[in-house]
């Protein structure tokens, strides 16, 4: 039966090729673009860490003064030098690690290379194990370096391969800003998306390319990137005791308990630095987790999700475009399915007649809908935006598209083949 | 033309009358709405910063190594060196640019030690060609005069003291409503009180608010930052040698002082391109989208009128016989696509503005200006009217002789 009715539905498209074609069209840059723009957001709002997302918090401290006090209003979103330095003497976590995003000239030894600058990372020893960073060859650096100020550095693959054309690489020198530091790891192909543990470097960035003890950096005066926010008066903001925030502080805590516990303390902590003059405020903290801190920072950009909202209104249009038109062709041929009925077809099967004819559509429209989104992704890819190279189709989207096309031709079909074979035989017949 | 015939035949198509009402009614709606988001995206990419964007070239430069005490000099060598290139009328060091990648900002007021600033400026400084450089326009008071300019570690340990500020007229009208603002005090954070002494017309800063008022408040302080702090150097040039100016860059900074890295070379325009690119990005998508929408619409139109035309043939062929000119059945299809667009247009009217409404909640669009919405009724109307054409002649071809055949 089921041939039977796709034999009819080629009939019938054949007798109007050119409206057989818009429809499909229709459906397909409808899917086509719905799925391009939700793949972006699919990208967009992954989560950068799965399995651990849960387990690392962000740690938020009010250092400000007391002027213009707002209870309970966000404190900053990042640490002074003092804070973070204090924080993570205590070791009061499973794991922690200090950070801020730089930048330093790299002056390659290998001929033919001119200096350059690459995007680094000065954090501490627990950052690589903390986020699971995978490596190449060698590791991290120790806590003892951290505390010694070793001239230590870890560097990503691509940086190993430009540099000395190998991972193989630990134990030798790379020369950044002037001072020779010794390679103890390289990191492999790693980029969470998106870049949840600095957002001010920018929320979709490559990962950086240098790693760097922090301690390390400030002996050497590495350039800091990222924001500096100063809430007081300071010679020099990236001191130790300056009253700017401009350090991100991570801790991993495996437990719900522990996270309790942990918010106890830097409570605690801010009442101790208030006793002591240094804090102003009442304690003030927040402790995010990775999906609290994107949700919070909303960090999927605007316009990705304005699009997607844009291309769901276009696909609604070529729907109802669609079954506006698929209804109009049923009804016409309200002759041909009343003699149908007169001989004995059930309007059970008028209706699966119908219904394959419109899923017929659904489904080439579905289909050349997902080369359109392979084509529109491919046309995201080739944007200068920092999220472009992201946008790739993966099995999750690709299900969703042929979900969302089955959908939509259903949607498509339905309406009109109930309609159409409600058809009453006898009053068809006796007009013609 | 009766109304009242055409009517009672939409209502035997109840479903497929509806269908398309909704249609355009959608189409209407999200292209009034995506026009008017286009629209706003192009003035922001449009947005004048104020200085001469033909005659600029900015370097991006830094050094190599941290502990450079010779930086002030090797930036004054700079300067003079970049100054001889052939086509180069002025050359300066600017701590940042409008639309550049970093962003120097300072809270500002008339009080001092402010608890709580009303906002921020974008701060610029540099060295003493900086103004002539960006050829930005003076509209009071004076310019730096030689004097005045302090150096940036100096002015940051408050060793020496910043004593003049030039504002944007913006941020003088802001702080002084309705006041002369040349020889006022203002207090920005950290620093000792600054008087006013130019008001400047317009200097856009790197952070580009929604408001574009707010987007360009600046002022600029006569503070020199070597090329290590600051990291661009300005060329005003002549607009025709700006390729060849371009070409010639590195060489002129290689010899000054080769351990240094040029990280970008780059014309106003590619700025400006690199800045705005989401926006643009934005607005061919939805350029592409409204196209997309009113073809299948028309599209739409076409394949209704053709199915109903078809459908009636007998009908109208009776008309035909019984007196109907072919201007009847020309206007009774145009009169009949007429009323399905007013009705379209009217759900779609109402639909735009509750789109537009939840743009303003969830995107920070600004309110659909009313003249958006008669446009796109107008626009709507001359689309289905155009639409129908085919169809509706078509019908008035329709010889009466086929009233008298069986279909």
């Amino acid at each position: 039966m089921f041939t039977y009715y796709l034999d009819l539905a080629r009939r019938s498209f054949r007798r109007n090729t050119a409206l057989t074609v818009l429809m499909v069209v229709a459906i397909a840059f409808g899917v086509g673009a719905s799925m391009t723009t939700l793949t972006v957001l699919h990208v967009l709002s992954a989560d950068p860490i799965p399995g651990k997302s849960g387990d690392l918090y962000l740690v938020q401290l009010d250092p400000r003064t007391a002027a213009n006090i707002i209870a309970g209003a966000e404190p900053p979103e990042q640490l002074t030098w003092f804070d973070a330095d204090a924080l993570l003497r205590d070791h009061r976590a499973d794991r922690q690690a200090i950070m801020t995003g730089g930048s330093a000239a790299i002056e390659p030894d290998r001929a033919g290379l001119v200096p350059f600058f690459a995007e680094g990372r000065w954090t501490s020893a627990q950052f690589f194990a903390m986020f699971r960073v995978p490596f190449a060859a060698g590791g991290a650096w120790t806590e003892d370096d951290d505390a010694r100020r070793a001239r230590v550095a870890v560097i990503s693959r691509a940086l190993s391969e430009k540099l000395f054309g190998t991972v193989d690489v630990v134990g030798r020198a790379i020369r950044v800003e002037g001072a020779q530091l010794r390679i103890v790891g390289v990191i492999d192909a790693w980029r969470p998306t998106p870049h949840f543990y600095d957002l001010f470097v920018g929320a979709y960035d490559t990962t950086e390319q240098l790693f760097v003890p922090f301690s390390t950096s400030r002996e050497l005066k590495l350039q800091h990137s990222g924001s500096n926010d100063c809430f007081g008066e300071t010679p020099d903001p990236e001191a130790l005791g300056a009253p700017c925030v401009w350090l991100q502080f991570w801790v991993e805590l495996d437990s719900k308990a522990k996270a309790t516990a942990y918010r106890d303390y830097l409570v605690h902590y801010s009442e101790q630095q208030k006793a002591a003059g240094r804090f102003t405020r009442p304690a003030n903290v927040r402790l995010r987790d990775v999906r609290d801190w994107l949700d919070f920072k909303q960090v999927v950009p605007r316009d990705a999700r304005l699009q997607t909202w844009v291309a769901l209104g276009f696909l609604l249009v070529c729907l109802i475009n669609t079954v506006g038109l698929l209804l109009t062709k049923f009804l016409r041929r309200s002759v041909e399915l009343g003699v149908r009925r007169a001989l004995g077809a059930s309007k059970r099967s008028i209706f699966l007649q119908l219904v394959v004819e419109a899923g017929t559509i659904g489904l080439a429209g579905g289909a050349l809908g997902l080369g359109l989104a392979w084509l529109g992704l491919w046309a995201v890819r080739q944007q200068p935006t920092s999220y472009a190279e992201l946008a790739q189709l993966d099995l999750p989207m690709l299900a969703a598209t042929f979900g969302l096309a089955i959908i939509t031709s259903l949607c498509a079909g339905l309406l009109p083949a109930w309609r159409a074979c409600q058809v009453a035989p006898a009053v068809q017949l006796k007009s013609h | 033309m009766h109304l009242l015939p055409i009517i009672a035949t939409l209502r035997r198509h109840r479903t497929a009358a509806t269908l398309i009402v909704l249609e355009i009614a959608l189409t209407c709606a999200i292209v009034c709405n995506a026009v008017f988001i286009i629209g706003d995206r192009l003035a922001r990419m449009e947005r004048p910063s104020g200085i001469v964007e033909d005659e600029l070239l900015r370097v991006e430069i830094t050094g190599i190594g941290t502990d450079r005490t010779d930086a002030a000099a090797v930036t004054a060598q700079d300067l003079n060196a970049l100054r001889t290139i052939p086509g180069v009328k002025s050359t300066a060091v600017a701590n940042m640019v409008p639309f550049g990648d970093s962003s120097w900002n300072e809270f500002i007021s008339t009080v001092p030690d402010d608890p709580s600033p009303a906002f921020t400026t974008g701060v610029y400084t540099g060295s003493q060609d900086l103004l002539e450089t960006l050829g930005v326009q003076l509209v009071a008071g004076r310019g730096f005069t030689p004097d005045e300019y302090v150096d940036f570690a100096a002015a940051r340990s408050r060793k020496a003291r910043v004593a003049s500020v030039i504002v944007t007229r913006g941020v003088a009208e802001r702080l002084f409503p309705g006041k002369n603002p040349l020889g006022q005090t203002v207090y920005l954070t950290g620093h000792d009180p600054t008087t006013i002494v130019g008001v400047i017309e317009r200097l856009a800063r790197q952070y580009q608010a929604n408001d574009p008022k707010v987007a360009a408040y600046a002022m600029v302080l006569p503070v020199t930052v070597p090329y290590t702090i600051a990291h661009n150097y300005l060329l005003r040039v002549n607009p025709t040698r700006r390729a060849e100016v371009l070409a010639a860059v590195d060489a002129t900074l290689t010899r000054v002082d080769p351990s240094r890295i040029i990280l970008e070379r780059q014309t106003f325009g590619d700025i400006r391109a690199k800045f705005f690119r989401q926006d643009r990005a934005m607005a061919w998508l939805l350029v592409g989208v409204s196209l997309a929408l009113l073809i299948i619409t028309a599209l739409g139109v076409i394949g209704l009128a053709s199915f109903w035309v078809q459908q009636r043939t007998r009908q109208i062929g009776i008309r035909r016989a019984l007196g109907a000119t072919r201007g009847d059945i020309l206007r009774y299809f145009q009169t009949e696509n007429f009323l399905l667009a007013s009705a379209g247009i009217l759900l779609g009217m109402a639909l735009a503005y509750a789109i537009n409404l939840w743009l303003m909640h969830a995107y920070q669009v600004d309110r659909l200006p009313g003249t958006y919405l008669p446009a796109g009724a107008v626009l709507l109307w001359l689309l289905g009217q155009v639409a129908v054409l085919g169809p509706a002649l078509r019908a008035s071809l329709i010889p009466p002789a086929v009233a008298t055949r069986t279909v």
